[in-house]
């Protein structure tokens, strides 16, 4: 006991020097980044986090920051794992002049943290993923997860089925299965799919894949034995990459095949070779590195040898993911900078400038990313944004994604209610006092 | 010269069998608890309290359970994080359900249903031994993880299988979740390891604790001079799974304030502490807290040098660090296979007769 | 019926790439008592090793595997030098947690020295579902598991010659029947370890290819060791035939629950499912199904 005291007292001594020294002359924007690039999921933490940190290197090299307010990088290592992100939470949100916002990068970490978010008054910009009913900006004004819901996902996965099966009604008795990543992620859409399921009478089958996914006959001899119409997955990490390869054995058609936007990068389908070929995936932007911004993105960063990955893998489509929310980040600070009329915004400011983001086609086109995603507005009620998506398909000859449909609309019927109802039981359990928004 | 018993005359039994019979011991506990409950709180930051203490604390209390079962019984047990589970779980589903209770006892309620579920868990070690059992307790980890992730009526039912715990207040100060005080939680925690670790201390000492050793030592021996295993083995698995059940309830509601229980409490989990008991010394209260110190802070010690004093990139300092964790565990293992604990003994022996050693 | 010869066969093959894990357990095991955890993060180690030197030098697929073999002989030296060597006579448990942290030193030099990415291995092994048992019988068998199988049936061969015929598998039996015996006789426990550590490395190296082939190589794979343990108690620690009969059974036995009993309980009872099994098997053989009888005396 005496020793454990006494070293605690050596440790914090020392290291509460580098902890608090860390306070610089000019105003620095500190985005602390919870990237994984070790653990099992280190193969898809890694292009995310390239694509995020390059583009804001990008913005430091070419304009000197955000609006000349120079943008400080604190990367910590949370191998997707929640108590080393709480803790990279914990040690980064004091640093500089304070954390301004978290991009939590795992559903685990973004669960953990929205409590802590209201307490710390510091935004959470959970991209796509998290929890779904934090697109309630009345009950989660911390909160935000543009530009669209695992939720609002899997209803457009679901008009999807019913235009290629040529209209909503020809879903009745058709068997969409979902095939599942066995965790809070991957149980997400379940919800939804039921009462999707229950409007246009087609029959859900769920097949659950414990992590981390290696081993998956079980689940295709099932599909391979009901035969559904339709497979939906929901999959991180290995396991993508076994489901497909399966898939592919079983000869499932892959057209019928539809992953979720985190199941669908160049990682999950190269190891499936030729029999990937058609594969479907949700998707909110374009994948491919021919916008101007990744042009900038190489010519002041990469040939200046401050690129994170492969100059090569630029374009990927979770770097191209990872760029997006940092670009929507920046864009949030600034529009921060200019309600608050300072370039020393706090924690509490970019909050403001979040729920006032708005990023149409024209400023999409001023950043050098014209048409590269779907224009966000974001209301005080409303912290999903658009909630459009659209589907990406795999051709295996060219080794491309590329999209292949429109941005279809949510079925808000659906999701609405889902999302009235899932934070009202947060806002209760947790004597959350409901905001006016009006 | 200052750590020495002479003129410590001792003229009764009960002096005799005191817990702490030197009176430097004594004083040295005396003022470790000062230190931990007056002191600390009030010195160290947010960051410190929250991220560092919070769960080596914790941790420190599953490490004694743990030590019970494994250091003094002789049973290698591999589902401690199952365990934790079933004790976030019962403390999640009290908490919602009869809050009126208070925190403190619905901590010991979920200890003594996991005390249960430990039990039933220990059945098979009265038949099966050694790394088996160790294998075959890994049994109770994925099954009550896959319980708890699949019943709905474990987390009440929501879309993600993810419980939050409600906020809850102490003497008027809210003690779980987020929005709890630092200082408040450090100090519940601390209470519960200073109370606990004292009880441990009491049992082991006791005819049970001397029940579990002479199991452990060599158990068909023991069984010839009238231990009996069942109660023995049993009892070990109930008292270990009490304080493990107690930890995974304060890991959950004090310092974590939301779980999913297949990430949370995984299969590392069980390793993890595993670990700190062999690293701080098996049979040993004193052990299991410095082995969950250093599990705990030596990890977070080596990313912060490596990050913020030499400025590695957080990727390698990742993989440096978990590098550098598995060496250290084999050299130390190496250099003093009784752990932590037996370095404290020797340090002692050493210092009664210094400084003339002959 | 086809249906339930198509799970049972499917269960039969991943049964058998499990015990392909279990196999570097138990050799390791038998001649040394260490249960050695790191074995999962060896067959890691080991593909991502071959890639690299596929990959990084552009070697061919031949030399790749003697490069790959050569270190994971160098490794085994490294280890026993470093580690074993010092850890002679300690508690079992002792040594089980020092693989792993073994198993924590390999993932860190493996990530650093080749990257956390997703690596494809392809070295020529086929692929796929086997195109005429899917037309002419419509079952699914997969190509890779065949051939899986089909190694493992050589490799386990090779190690039953190499037990009983050769003058180091003597030496071996006899290090893992008594280890003091066996020193008095003059054998070295020093070289013996390095060898058994050798072999398990090279069996580490097959397992890594399989499961590498199949999901490209990457840290999961780590992870199938969890796998392997159920196998392990079921067959028994020391008996190289217990793995690969002991994977076949936990294989049959979690495919079919999973698809017969799954849906009813929600599904993914695989993983539990297969432990349970192991215990079921052990209330009545306590020492695995070919375990050495364990005998205690006072």
């Amino acid at each position: 006991m005496k020793i454990k005291s006494l070293t605690n007292t050596i440790i914090a001594a020392l290291l509460a020097v580098p902890l608090l020294s860390g306070v610089a002359s000019a105003y620095e924007l500190t985005l602390p980044t919870l990237d994984y690039r070790t653990g099992p999921y280190a193969p898809n933490g890694i292009p995310f986090a390239n694509g995020y940190s390059d583009y804001l290197t990008m913005l430091n090299e070419r304009d000197g920051g955000i609006n000349g307010a120079k943008v400080n990088l604190v990367a910590c290592e949370t191998a997707y794992n929640t108590k080393r992100g709480v803790e990279c939470y914990e040690g980064t949100k004091g640093e500089g002049n304070g954390a301004l916002v978290y991009q939590p990068l795992s559903t685990g970490i973004t669960y953990q943290l929205i409590p802590k978010s209201s307490v710390d008054e510091i935004p959470i910009f959970s991209m796509g993923y998290g929890r779904t009913s934090a697109a309630n900006g009345k009950v989660f004004p911390w909160v935000f997860n543009f530009p669209a819901t695992y939720w609002s996902q899997a209803t457009v996965f679901v008009q999807y089925i019913g235009e290629k099966e040529g209209g909503m009604k020809n879903l009745k008795g058709k068997k969409i299965a979902l095939v599942y990543h066995n965790s809070a992620y991957g149980k997400e859409p379940i919800r939804t799919l039921e009462s999707a399921a229950k409007k246009y009478g087609f029959e859900l089958m769920l097949l659950p894949v414990d992590h981390p996914g290696q081993e998956q006959k079980a689940t295709w001899l099932q599909i391979r034995k009901e035969k559904p119409d339709w497979v939906m997955m929901w999959g991180w990490g290995v396991m993508n990459q076994v489901a497909i390869k399966e898939a592919g054995s079983i000869r499932y058609p892959m057209d019928h095949f539809i992953g979720v936007w985190w199941s669908g990068s160049e990682n999950d389908v190269l190891p499936a070779g030729a029999s990937a070929d058609g594969y479907l995936s949700g998707a909110f932007h374009q994948p491919g590195d021919n916008f101007p911004a990744h042009d900038d993105i190489k010519k002041h960063v990469y040939d200046k040898g401050k690129g994170f990955g492969d100059r090569d893998r630029i374009g990927e489509v979770l770097y191209n993911r990872g760029l997006v929310a940092a670009m929507w980040t920046s864009e949030a600070i600034r529009t921060a900078m200019k309600i608050h009329g300072t370039n020393e915004v706090n924690a509490k400011q970019v909050r403001d400038g979040f729920e006032a983001l708005d990023v149409n086609e024209a400023r999409l086109k001023e950043l050098g990313l014209p048409g590269f995603t779907i224009p966000v507005k974001i209301t005080c009620d409303n912290h999903e944004g658009p909630g459009q998506v659209a589907l990406q398909q795999w051709d295996a000859k060219a080794k491309k994604w590329s999209l292949v449909s429109k941005f279809y609309e949510p079925l808000r019927d659906i999701t609405g209610p889902l999302i009235a109802e899932d934070s009202a039981q947060y806002a209760t359990e947790n004597n959350v006092t409901v905001r006016n928004c009006n | 010269m200052i750590y020495r018993e002479t003129g410590q005359f001792k003229d009764n039994y009960s002096d005799d069998q005191a817990l702490f019979p030197i009176a430097q011991d004594r004083y040295v506990i005396y003022a470790v608890l000062l230190v931990t409950f007056a002191v600390v709180p009030f010195v160290l930051n947010q960051y410190w309290l929250n991220a560092v203490m919070l769960p080596f604390l914790i941790y420190a209390l599953a490490a004694l359970g743990l030590n019970i079962l494994t250091g003094y019984c002789g049973q290698v047990s591999l589902g401690t994080g199952g365990f934790m589970a079933v004790g976030a779980f019962s403390v999640y589903k009290l908490m919602v359900a009869v809050p009126e209770l208070g925190f403190v006892p619905l901590v010991i309620l979920s200890g003594l249903i996991t005390a249960a579920v430990g039990t039933l868990f220990g059945l098979p070690s009265l038949r099966i031994k050694g790394f088996y059992l160790a294998v075959a307790t890994l049994a109770a980890q994925f099954f009550l993880i896959w319980m708890f992730n699949k019943v709905g009526w474990f987390f009440n039912y929501n879309a993600t299988g993810m419980i939050t715990s409600p906020p809850m207040t102490m003497f008027g100060v809210i003690i779980t979740g987020p929005e709890g005080t630092p200082a408040a939680k450090y100090l519940l925690v601390a209470s519960f390891v200073a109370v606990f670790a004292l009880v441990a201390k009491n049992l082991a000492r006791g005819r049970i604790g001397r029940n579990w050793m002479a199991i452990r030592d060599m158990d068909i021996a023991a069984e010839l001079i009238g231990v009996r295993p069942l109660i023995a083995k049993l009892s070990a698995f109930a008292v270990s799974s009490f304080y493990i059940g107690m930890a995974g309830a304060l890991y959950f509601a004090v310092w974590l304030g939301s779980a999913e229980p297949t990430e949370a409490f995984d299969i590392n989990q069980s390793f993890l502490v595993l670990f700190m008991i062999i690293i701080g010394g098996l049979g040993s209260v004193l052990g299991s807290i410095l082995g969950a110190a250093f599990m705990v802070l030596m990890p977070i010690l080596l990313k912060n040098v490596l990050v913020n004093g030499f400025g590695t990139n957080s990727a390698l300092a990742a993989h440096i660090e978990i590098m550098t964790v598995g060496a250290l565990i084999i050299i130390f293992l190496i250099a003093e296979p009784h752990g932590l604990a037996r370095l404290w003994r020797i340090a002692k022996e050493k210092l009664r007769l210094w400084p003339f050693p002959y | 019926m086809t249906f339930f010869i198509e799970v049972v066969l499917s269960g039969l093959m991943a049964g058998i790439m499990y015990s392909l894990v279990a196999l570097g357990f138990v050799l390791i095991f038998k001649a040394s008592g260490i249960f050695n955890f790191a074995q999962g993060v060896m067959a890691l180690f080991a593909a991502l090793t071959l890639v690299g030197f596929m990959e990084k030098f552009g070697m061919p697929v031949w030399l790749a595997i003697i490069g790959t073999i050569l270190v994971m002989i160098a490794l085994a030296w490294v280890i026993e030098r470093l580690m074993l060597r010092h850890l002679v006579n300690q508690e079992p448990i002792i040594l089980f947690m020092a693989t792993i942290g073994l198993a924590y030193v390999l993932e860190g030099l493996g990530d650093i020295l080749w990257g956390s990415d997703v690596k494809l291995l392809d070295i020529g092994i086929p692929q796929g579902a086997s195109d005429w048992m899917l037309d002419s019988f419509d079952i699914y068998v997969e190509k890779l598991e065949v051939f899986a199988a089909v190694t493992a049936a050589i490799m386990v061969t090779i190690l039953a010659v190499f037990f009983q015929k050769t003058r180091v598998g003597r030496a071996l039996r006899a290090v893992a029947d008594d280890h003091q015996a066996a020193l008095s006789v003059g054998i070295s426990l020093h070289t013996i370890w390095v060898v058994v550590w050798s072999v398990s490395g090279i069996v580490a190296l097959v397992a890594g290819i399989m499961w590498g082939s199949k999901s490209g190589v990457q840290f999961s794979l780590s992870l199938i060791a969890l796998k392997a343990l159920p196998v392990l108690i079921l067959g028994g620690f020391t008996s190289v035939p217990g793995a690969i009969i002991g994977g076949m059974i936990i294989g049959v036995g979690e495919k079919v629950a999973e698809v017969y009993l799954g849906p009813f309980v929600g599904g993914a009872i695989e993983n539990w499912f297969a432990y349970m099994l192991a215990l079921g098997f052990l209330l009545f053989r306590p020492q695995g199904l070919f375990g050495e009888k364990i005998i205690e005396r006072v």
